[in-house]
C-alpha cells in the first residue's frame, strides 16, 4: 500500500512541480499575477508532497515495511530506530529523494522569504527563479519516477532485510550526509538567482546582495560536510587518515573551492561592478560541479569508496549534467555584451587584486583537482591503458597553491581598498611579518627541520599575525574613541561589522586546520609489529603493550579485539582495545579503530591481523601530532560564518533594549 | 548571437562525450602486463603432496586458478567446472595447479573437500606467487601454454564456455 | 598575541622532543627499514581497497605487499627496481601517481601551465581596468580646485582627522 501511495505521490509531484515552472513563467510573461500566485503555492504544494512521501518511506523503514526492496536494502528488523531512520539516504533511491526534499525545501524557503517583502528587484526575478529551481526538481523526480523509484516492491516479500553497510551504522551517519547535501542544494540557489537575472536582463548586484547570506550559509554547510566526513573517516576507517583524494572526495571539495572563490569575487562585484560575467561563470560552474559531483557518486565510472551506482541513473545525471552546462553558458554567451562591467582598478597593488589572485589560485586547484580526477579517464579513451592519479599527485600540486593561499589570506584583508600605499602596507604588514620571522625563528631553534613545515608555519603565523593585529588595533581604537572596555569593544566590533570580522575568524578557522594537516602529515610517525602476549612495541614516548585476545558477540556482528595498554613515559595512560568487527553478510571484517584523542597529538590504534589463538597479534600504531586542530579549525570556522551572517535587525534590536536596560 | 559566442557551451561538448565514454569502461577491469609474457615461476607447497613448480611442468598447458574458501559466490560457484574440466582433459595432458590465498589450512581443506579437487592445491603463504602472478581479487585463472607464456588470464568466476575455449586453446599448440 | 604564542608552543614542544624519523630501537625489524618501507609502499596503489596507498590500507594483501617489499629491500632492492618488479606484474596501475612521461606530462604540466595563462589573464586584465581608471579620472576643475584649497585652509585650525 505504502508503495502505492508514495509512487503516487512522487508522481503527483512531478506534476506540481512541471505546473508550478509553467504558471511561473507564463505568468511572468502574460504579466498575470494570479498565475504568478498560483505557482507560487504550488511550489509550497511540491513541498508538502515530498515531505509526505518522505515521511512515508521513513514509516515503511520504521515499520520495517520489508514489502519495499529499498527497506529489505537498507535496514534489518534489529537495527535501531534511528539507523533505520538514516537508512534513507543509505543507498540510491533514498538519497534521490532526500536531494529532491532539500530542494523542494529550499525553492519553498526562497517563496516564502522573497516573494513578499523582498526589494522590488525580486519580483522580476522571482518566477525565473522558481522556475529554475522546480526545473531541477523536475529532474531529481523524473529520476525517481522512471530509473530509480524509492518505493519499488520486492516479491517475495523476504522475513529480514539485508541493512545497512556496517559502516554507515554510525551516528555520523545521522550527520555527514545531511550536511552536506544541505550544502550542495543550497548553492542550487544562487544558481538560480544567476539564471533569472540572465534571462531578464536585470543587473546583477541585485541577486548577490539578495543571495549573499543564502550563499554563505550553503557554504557553511558545504563546509561543515567536509570537514564531518573527514572526521569520520579518521575515527572509523582505520586507516590513520582522513582524506584520500578519492574521486568523491574530490566531487565534494571542488564546488567548495569555486564557492568560496565566489563568495570573494562578489565582494569585488559588490564594490566596483565589475567581474560579473566572472561571477555568472562561477556560480554556474560551482552548480556544475555539485551535478557533476552526484554524477561520479551515482554514475559508477570511477570507482569509489562512495560509488553506489545502477542502471540508467549515470546517462540521465550525465544528460543533466549537460542541459545545465549548455543552457547556462549558453544564457551567458547571449547576454555576454550586455554584462560587460565598467569597473575600474586603482591600483594593481590593491584589495581587487589580492581577490582576484584568491580566485586564480582556488580555481587552479580546482582544476588541478578535476584533471586529476578525470585523467584516468581520459588516459584510457586516448591510450586506452588503466592508471592511477592517486594521493602522491595531488598533494604535491595541492601544497604549492595552498601555500599561495595563505599568504592571500593573510594580505587581502589589510591592504587596502582602491590604491594601497605604502604606508599602509608598511604599518598593516610589518608587524605581522617580524611575528612571523620570529615564530619560525624560534621552531627553528627547538628543531624544526622540514623545510615545508617551516614554510607553512612561517605562513600560518604571518596569517594569524594579520588577523590578531587587525582585531587588537581595531579594539583598541574603538575602545580609546569611545571610551569603552577592551571587551566592550572587541563585542560591539563583532556586531557591528559581522562581515569583515566573521570573516576573518572564518580565516583563522582555516589557518588552524592547516597548521593541523601540515604537522600531521610532515610529523606522523607510524609502526606496525607483530607483538605475542606480555610484548610492547614503543613509538616516540609512548609504549604499548599487547594484553592478549577477546572476542564477544554484539547484536549485529561478532567483535574481536586486542587488549592493549598504553603507556605516555613510561605512566600508565589508558587501554586501548582495537579491533575487528565480523559481519555475517560481509566478506572480510571492518576495523575498530580505538585511539586516544588529545589536542596535542592523537595515538591511533588498528588491529591489523591477529592469529585465530590469539596469541599474537600485529598492531599498528600511528602517532598524528596535532590533527586535532583540523577539526578544531572547523568548529572556528564554523563560529565565523555564524558571527558573519547573524541577521542585523535582530541584533541591533537586542543591543538596544541592553542599553536601555542598562540605562 | 555570433559564432565566437556559442563556442563558450559547445566547449563542453567534449568534457561529457569523455564522460559519457566512462560508461562503457569498468574501474575494476585491470588488464594484465603479463599476458603473451612469460609465465612467473612459482613453487607451491601441495597439501597432502610434494612441491610443485612450474618448471617442473615446462610442456605441459597448465590451468593456474587463485580461489579462497571466504571467496563467496564467484570460486563457490567456479569450482565444480574447474574440476569436471580437470577430469575431462587430464589425460589430454592439461595440468590444473590451484591455489588458496589467505585461507586458514582447515578452512581451505574444506573447500577442497567439499568440491572434491583431484588436481593438486596449495596454499600461498605471504601471497608471493598472488602478488607475482598481479592477483588483486579471487578468483583468477591463468591459462598457461606449452611454451609457458600466459595466453589468457580471466578474472572471475569462469564459465563453461570460457574454459573450454582457453583450455582448448593451450592444448592445441604444439 | 600572547596567548596564541603561548598555546602554540606546547605542542611544537612536544614535536621537537618527538624526533622525526625516530630513532633506531629495539626490536624485531628496524624503525629505519620500517621508513624506507613506507616510503616505497606509499607510491604503490592497494589494488584490493579504494584509492588507498600500500602504506595505509589495512588490508591483508597490502600487509603481504608491505612484508615483501621489505624483503626486497633487504635484499638491496632500489625503490625504482621494487615498483618496477610490481608494475611488470600489476600495470602501471598500481602506482599511485603517474610516471611523468609521455601522455601523462599532461595531468603534471597542465596545472602549471593552466596557472600561468591565469595569472597572465588576471595580469593583463588588471592592467587593463588600472588603466582605464586612470584614463576615466578627469583632470580636476581648476576652480573648484581652488574652492577645496580655500575652505580647507579655513578649517585648518581645527583638529585634523
Amino acid at each position: 500500500m505504502i508503495s502505492t501511495l508514495g509512487g503516487f505521490t512522487l508522481f503527483l509531484a512531478l506534476g506540481v512541480t512541471l505546473y508550478a515552472a509553467a504558471a511561473a513563467v507564463l505568468g511572468a510573461r502574460q504579466g498575470r499575477e494570479d498565475w504568478l500566485a498560483s505557482s507560487r503555492n504550488a511550489v509550497l504544494a511540491h513541498f508538502c508532497l515530498v515531505t509526505l512521501a518522505i515521511f512515508l518511506l521513513e514509516y515503511a523503514l520504521v515499520t520495517s515495511d520489508f514489502s519495499l526492496r529499498y527497506v529489505v536494502n537498507n535496514s534489518t528488523r534489529g537495527s535501531l530506530t534511528r539507523y533505520k531512520i538514516a537508512g534513507l539516504w543509505g543507498s540510491l533511491e533514498g538519497s534521490i529523494l532526500l536531494w529532491e526534499w532539500l530542494q523542494s525545501l529550499m525553492a519553498a524557503l526562497v517563496v516564502a522569504r522573497y516573494s513578499e517583502r523582498g526589494p522590488s528587484g525580486c519580483r522580476q526575478l522571482m518566477p525565473y527563479v522558481q522556475a529554475v529551481l522546480q526545473g531541477i526538481s523536475v529532474f531529481f523526480l523524473l529520476l525517481m519516477t522512471f530509473a530509480v523509484n524509492p518505493f519499488a516492491r520486492i516479491f517475495p516479500i523476504p522475513p529480514d532485510g539485508r541493512g545497512l553497510n556496517p559502516l554507515l551504522e554510525v551516528t555520523d551517519m545521522l550527520i555527514h550526509p545531511l550536511l552536506l547535501y544541505s550544502g550542495y542544494v543550497g548553492f542550487s540557489v544562487p544558481y538560480a538567482f544567476a539564471m533569472a537575472a540572465l534571462i531578464t536582463g536585470r543587473p546583477t548586484e541585485e541577486w548577490l546582495r539578495i543571495t549573499r547570506r543564502w550563499t554563505v550559509v550553503a557554504w557553511l554547510f558545504l563546509t561543515g560536510g567536509i570537514f564531518y566526513g573527514g572526521w569520520w573517516s579518521y575515527r572509523t576507517l582505520g586507516w590513520g587518515g582522513y582524506w584520500a583524494w578519492d574521486p568523491v572526495e574530490n566531487a565534494s571539495f571542488m564546488p567548495w573551492l569555486t564557492g568560496t572563490a565566489f563568495i570573494h569575487s562578489v565582494m569585488i562585484q559588490e564594490r566596483k561592478r565589475m567581474l560579473r560575467v566572472w561571477n555568472l561563470v562561477l556560480v554556474t560552474v560551482t552548480f556544475s560541479l555539485v551535478i557533476f559531483g552526484t554524477f561520479l557518486t551515482r554514475s559508477g565510472i570511477l570507482g569509489s569508496v562512495h560509488a553506489f551506482a545502477d542502471g540508467p541513473v549515470g546517462a540521465m545525471f550525465l544528460a543533466f549534467l549537460a542541459l545545465v552546462l549548455l543552457f547556462s553558458f549558453g544564457l551567458v554567451a547571449y547576454r555576454s555584451d550586455q554584462l560587460k562591467g565598467h569597473g575600474e582598478l586603482d591600483s594593481i597593488v590593491s584589495r581587487e587584486s589580492a581577490f582576484l589572485l584568491n580566485n586564480l589560485v582556488l580555481v587552479g586547484i580546482c582544476f588541478t583537482v578535476f584533471l586529476g580526477t578525470i585523467f584516468p579517464l581520459l588516459s584510457e579513451a586516448i591510450r586506452g591503458n588503466k592508471i592511477s592519479v592517486g594521493m602522491p599527485y595531488f598533494n604535491k600540486v595541492s601544497v604549492p597553491l595552498g601555500m599561495a593561499l595563505l599568504l592571500l589570506m593573510g594580505i587581502g584583508p589589510l591592504i587596502a581598498w582602491g590604491r594601497a600605499s605604502l604606508n599602509n602596507l608598511q604599518r598593516n604588514f610589518l608587524k605581522p611579518i617580524l611575528g612571523a620571522v620570529a615564530g619560525t625563528a624560534v621552531l627553528y631553534a627547538l628543531g624544526m627541520r622540514h623545510p615545508e613545515a617551516l614554510a607553512a608555519f612561517a605562513l600560518c603565523f604571518f596569517v594569524i599575525g594579520t588577523i590578531v593585529f587587525e582585531f587588537v588595533v581595531a579594539t583598541r581604537t574603538r575602545a580609546r574613541t569611545m571610551g569603552e572596555t577592551f571587551l566592550a569593544a572587541f563585542g560591539t566590533l563583532l556586531l557591528k561589522s559581522r562581515r569583515r570580522y566573521g570573516g576573518l575568524i572564518v580565516h583563522l578557522g582555516v589557518v588552524i586546520a592547516i597548521i593541523g594537516i601540515a604537522v600531521s602529515s610532515v610529523y606522523k610517525v607510524e609502526r606496525e609489529q607483530t607483538l605475542r602476549s606480555g610484548e610492547s612495541l614503543t613509538v616516540g614516548r609512548y609504549t604499548v603493550r599487547f594484553d592478549g585476545m577477546e572476542a564477544g558477540e554484539r547484536p549485529t556482528h561478532i567483535l574481536v579485539w586486542a587488549n592493549l595498554m598504553a603507556l605516555q613515559d613510561g605512566k600508565p595512560l589508558g587501554e586501548l582495545t582495537p579491533g575487528q568487527r565480523f559481519y555475517p553478510n560481509q566478506q572480510s571484517p571492518f576495523a575498530s579503530v580505538d585511539a586516544r584523542y588529545h589536542w596535542s597529538e592523537d595515538l591511533y590504534v588498528i588491529l591489523s591481523s591477529f592469529e585465530r589463538d590469539g596469541s599474537s597479534a600485529t598492531i599498528k600504531v600511528i602517532i598524528n601530532p596535532m590533527i586535532s586542530w583540523i577539526w578544531i579549525g572547523g568548529v572556528v570556522i564554523l563560529l565565523g560564518v555564524i558571527v558573519a551572517v547573524l541577521p542585523e535587525r535582530r541584533l541591533a534590536l537586542l543591543t538596544i533594549r541592553a542599553k536601555a536596560q542598562a540605562a | 548571437m555570433s559564432w565566437k559566442k556559442a563556442l563558450i557551451p559547445l566547449a563542453c561538448v567534449p568534457l561529457i562525450i569523455l564522460l559519457a565514454y566512462g560508461f562503457r569502461t569498468d574501474p575494476k577491469a585491470i588488464p594484465s602486463p603479463l599476458v603473451e609474457k612469460a609465465a612467473p615461476g612459482f613453487r607451491i607447497a601441495v597439501y597432502d603432496g610434494d612441491n610443485l613448480s612450474l618448471e617442473g611442468l615446462k610442456g605441459k598447458p597448465v590451468v593456474l586458478n587463485f580461489w579462497a574458501s571466504w571467496c563467496y559466490p564467484a570460486c563457490y560457484e567456479e569450482a565444480p567446472l574447474l574440476e569436471a574440466t580437470w577430469r575431462k582433459y587430464k589425460e589430454r595432458g592439461l595440468m590444473m595447479v590451484g591455489v588458496g590465498i589467505q585461507d586458514k589450512e582447515a578452512n581451505a581443506r574444506e573447500f577442497m573437500r567439499r568440491f572434491n579437487f583431484t588436481f593438486p592445491n596449495g596454499p600461498d603463504p605471504g601471497s608471493k606467487i598472488s602478488i607475482d602472478y598481479g592477483v588483486y581479487g579471487v578468483p583468477e585463472t591463468f591459462f598457461i601454454d606449452r611454451q609457458g607464456r600466459i595466453a589468457y588470464k580471466h578474472v572471475g568466476a569462469l564459465s563453461p564456455d570460457v574454459i573450454e575455449e582457453q583450455v582448448r586453446a593451450i592444448l592445441k599448440e604444439k | 598575541m600572547a596567548l596564541v604564542c603561548a598555546s602554540l608552543l606546547t605542542p611544537l614542544t612536544i614535536l621537537a622532543a618527538a624526533p622525526s624519523p625516530p630513532k633506531a630501537e629495539a626490536g624485531s625489524s628496524s624503525p629505519d627499514t620500517d621508513e624506507r618501507v613506507r616510503d616505497v609502499a606509499s607510491e604503490l596503489r592497494c589494488v584490493v581497497c579504494q584509492n588507498l596507498s600500500v602504506a595505509d590500507s589495512p588490508s591483508d594483501l597490502a600487509k603481504e605487499m608491505r612484508d615483501l617489499i621489505r624483503e626486497l629491500l633487504q635484499q638491496g632492492k632500489t625503490r625504482e627496481e621494487i615498483k618496477a618488479y610490481f608494475v611488470s606484474r600489476y600495470g602501471e596501475f598500481v602506482l599511485l601517481e603517474p610516471p611523468k612521461r609521455g601522455f601523462n606530462l599532461l595531468v603534471w604540466g597542465l596545472p602549471f601551465a593552466a596557472l600561468l595563462v591565469g595569472a597572465c589573464g588576471v595580469y593583463l586584465a588588471a592592467k587593463r581596468w588600472t588603466r582605464r581608471g586612470h584614463q576615466a579620472a578627469p583632470p580636476p576643475d581648476p576652480a573648484y580646485a581652488e574652492r577645496v584649497r580655500r575652505e580647507l585652509k579655513e578649517r585648518g585650525g581645527s583638529s585634523g582627522s
